[in-house]
């Protein structure tokens, strides 16, 4: 007979111990099935597997860059999870600031290098927090469903993305504003573009500048949560609602104000992306990652260091699945099926660090013990 | 007058779309009325819709290969073994599917959100994964889904093209693959399931208040379970139509599965939990995606502002839910939340 019963608390090491244990079995699993698919020697995969982010400096580079993004929404969401507030909207909030961002690139290009990037940052803010601020608005008002309210805002911000996009889409079908800006030799040349602020020609070292940017969001996330008096309310809202109230805790500015600050910091992640990254806007310049970095969010318990370190495990895994598809000839969507298996074996182990499964023999008496 | 004829021509070929494109979605939100019924908020719709839609394609191509042999045999009973098989290899796939978000959440009680966007990311993987490689192997003969169930009905339809064909209302109304009738079809029976028999009734209590639900002494993993496992049979049932009626066989290894899942998502809440409301909405929302269809070149990029149309109604619905607060209009009171009877 099989018994569960809720632990009364975790010490640290067993709650790493049994997500290391989860992983590792993941990891092997995942080498089983591609064992089982490419036949390939296993010390060949793994050795595919790590070299997809460190194989090369390119690659490191590539490793940094899709793990720093993928965290700065993570870290956006957690000002909504803090205070249970299911913002499952991050893809949309960071597509619109993507918009925002972009806007100025196209139109005040003629701008200095700083301000301009200034600009671009805080207008792709603004436009994350107003997407952000809807439901928030909406929950806060009418109590309105905000897992649904926020999904749905998404496909709203895709399509409007898609309508930027095709009608001031670069070249003709594509549906892609194109590499933003300019020809070289034009005077809009690389306006906009984080990375090329002091070193004047593009390289992947210029993913520098990305890193310490969002190294400084996750800190100052943390310490907005941990120490000011706002990061404070949240938390007991996040507790409960019928505390805060009775604390004098105002729950319907903190939903909107939190729920502005989540969608303006990834709406912020969007501008990252465009400007530091991609140099253009599709509606696949999210690419899903504002669903994926809901589910790191949440693993990491909306501590905005873990989800630096889940970030990175999410990217290794992603890069390991592209790696190997490259070299045992599979196909793209390897990487998703082997991400897929990894947060499945996460997720699940979080019952074993909140629960204990006890064996219970039957005593004489026939009372389980 | 002719100009007029022409365009009621044109709008009922766009209906014609539309309830195609919405038989799709129709499925895959039925499902998860069924699975949200039970409490549970099942994410992964876009995932299962994928895999429901690769397991009919590659299904249906193993399936072919290995009963080649009877095919000359059975004669015209052969290609309603292979539709079968077809819808068979979907809903079991796709319930795997569900079994796996139905083991973390209801077992491993895991956070439901979460859960659903890995599964979401785990079928699109394995959907794509396989569909890609697929096109190396060879296409399915898959045209056999909607041909072999026309040939018996086509003398009715011929018989009826005579009185419509005017208003081109005979393809609108007779000449669908049988799908969107069985579409019609579940969403009745889903109803009356909900709404008139007595195990309907505990699957909602469930649904509403788990733990009034467990104190009457209803068996709730069990509801919960079977809930939404066939629940994502049933949506993964869109997928099946949509790679083997809509796009006619092939793989295309595109999002467009992924976004009429969340389409289907929207839906639910459009219908605010209603089958019956379902069945319009599916056809309305396909119109709305369909309408830059019916006046075309309105201006540059039109297309996509009218397919935001359908999230923007859904949105609508939602906000206006929550103003009346009209009990029945709700969301299943326990959904999304975990269920664990020590839990105070």
């Amino acid at each position: 007979m099989i018994r569960i019963s809720k632990r009364d608390g975790i010490s640290a090491v067993l709650s790493v111990a049994i997500r290391i244990i989860a992983i590792i079995a993941a990891l092997l699993l995942c080498l089983i099935i591609t064992y089982l698919f490419t036949g390939r020697d296993p010390m060949r995969v793994i050795s595919e597997m790590v070299g997809g982010s460190f194989g090369t400096t390119k690659r490191l580079w590539e490793f940094l860059q899709r793990t720093m993004i993928l965290s700065c929404i993570a870290v956006g969401l957690a000002p909504a999870f803090k205070m249970h507030f299911w913002n499952v909207g991050a893809e949309g909030q960071m597509l619109m600031g993507g918009l925002g961002a972009l806007i100025l690139m196209k139109f005040c290009w003629q701008l200095p290098s700083i301000p301009l990037l200034v600009l671009m940052a805080i207008v792709a803010i603004v436009f994350g927090a107003l997407w952000g601020m809807v439901p928030g608005f909406f929950k806060a008002k009418w109590n309105a469903n905000e897992t649904l309210f926020t999904l749905m805002m998404n496909y709203i911000a895709i399509q409007i993305v898609l309508y930027f996009c095709t009608i001031w889409e670069g070249t003709l079908g594509t549906v892609k504003i194109g590499i933003m800006n300019g020809k070289s030799g034009e005077p809009a040349y690389h306006k906009g573009w984080i990375g090329e602020m002091f070193t004047g020609n593009f390289n992947d070292k210029d993913y520098m500048w990305l890193v310490l940017i969002v190294l400084v969001v996750v800190v100052a996330m943390w310490a907005y949560l941990r120490y000011t008096k706002q990061g404070y309310e949240i938390s007991v809202v996040g507790d409960s609602v019928n505390t805060a109230k009775y604390a004098g805790i105002r729950v319907n500015k903190v939903y909107v104000r939190s729920m502005a600050i989540s969608g303006g910091v990834c709406g912020f992640a969007g501008f990252l992306a465009v400007s530091a990254v991609s140099r253009t806007l599709t509606e696949s310049t999210a690419d899903g990652r504002g669903f994926t970095a809901i589910i790191i969010a949440w693993l990491a318990h909306t501590n905005p260091y873990l989800m630096v370190v889940f970030a990175a495990l999410y990217t290794f895994m992603e890069l390991a699945g592209k790696q190997m598809s490259s070299a045992f000839n599979l196909n793209d969507y390897y990487a998703k099926i082997l991400t897929g298996i990894v947060l499945f074996f996460v997720l699940g182990c979080e019952f074993f660090t909140n629960y204990k499964v006890l064996l219970a023999k039957k005593q004489k008496g026939g009372a389980a013990k | 007058m002719n100009a007029f004829l022409s365009f009621i021509s044109s709008f009922s070929t766009t209906l014609t779309f539309s309830i195609t494109f919405g038989t799709v979605i129709l499925y895959g939100a039925l499902g998860e009325i069924l699975t949200e019924k039970g409490g549970n908020l099942n994410l992964g719709v876009p995932g299962i819709m994928y895999i429901g839609a690769i397991a009919s394609l590659a299904g249906s191509l193993a399936f072919q290969r290995a009963t080649a042999g009877l095919a000359a045999g059975m004669g015209a009973l052969y290609p309603i073994l292979c539709v079968l098989a077809c819808l068979a290899f979907a809903f079991a796939a796709s319930m795997l599917a569900g079994l796996i978000f139905a083991f973390l959440t209801i077992t491993l009680r895991t956070n439901q959100n979460v859960t659903g966007l890995t599964l979401t990311i785990f079928g699109t993987g394995i959907a794509n994964y396989i569909g890609g490689s697929l096109g190396s192997v060879g296409t399915v003969r898959a045209d056999v889904t909607s041909d072999a169930v026309k040939a018996y009905i086509s003398p009715l339809v011929t018989s009826l093209d005579g009185l419509t064909d005017k208003f081109n209302l005979g393809s609108l109304l007779f000449r669908h693959g049988f799908m969107v009738y069985l579409a019609i079809v579940v969403a009745v029976l889903l109803w009356y399931f909900l709404s008139k028999t007595r195990t309907g009734l505990s699957l909602r209590a469930v649904g509403e208040n788990t733990a009034t639900a467990d104190a009457a002494g209803l068996n709730i993993n069990k509801y919960k379970y079977l809930s939404t496992c066939i629940g994502a049979g049933i949506s993964g049932l869109g997928g099946c139509f949509y790679v083997m009626e809509y796009i006619d066989g092939l793989w295309e290894t595109s999002a467009t599965i992924g976004s009429l899942g969340w389409l289907a998502v929207a839906l639910v809440i459009f219908a605010t939990w209603k089958p019956m409301r379902c069945i319009w909405g599916a056809y309305l929302f396909g119109l709305l995606s369909w309408f830059y269809f019916l006046v075309p070149g309105l201006f540059k990029g039109s297309d996509k502002i009218f397919q935001m149309l359908p999230y923007l109604f859904t949105l609508l619905v939602l906000i206006l839910v929550s103003l009346r607060r009209k009990p029945e209009d709700q969301p299943p009171a326990s959904l999304g939340k975990a269920y664990f009877r020590e839990d105070r």
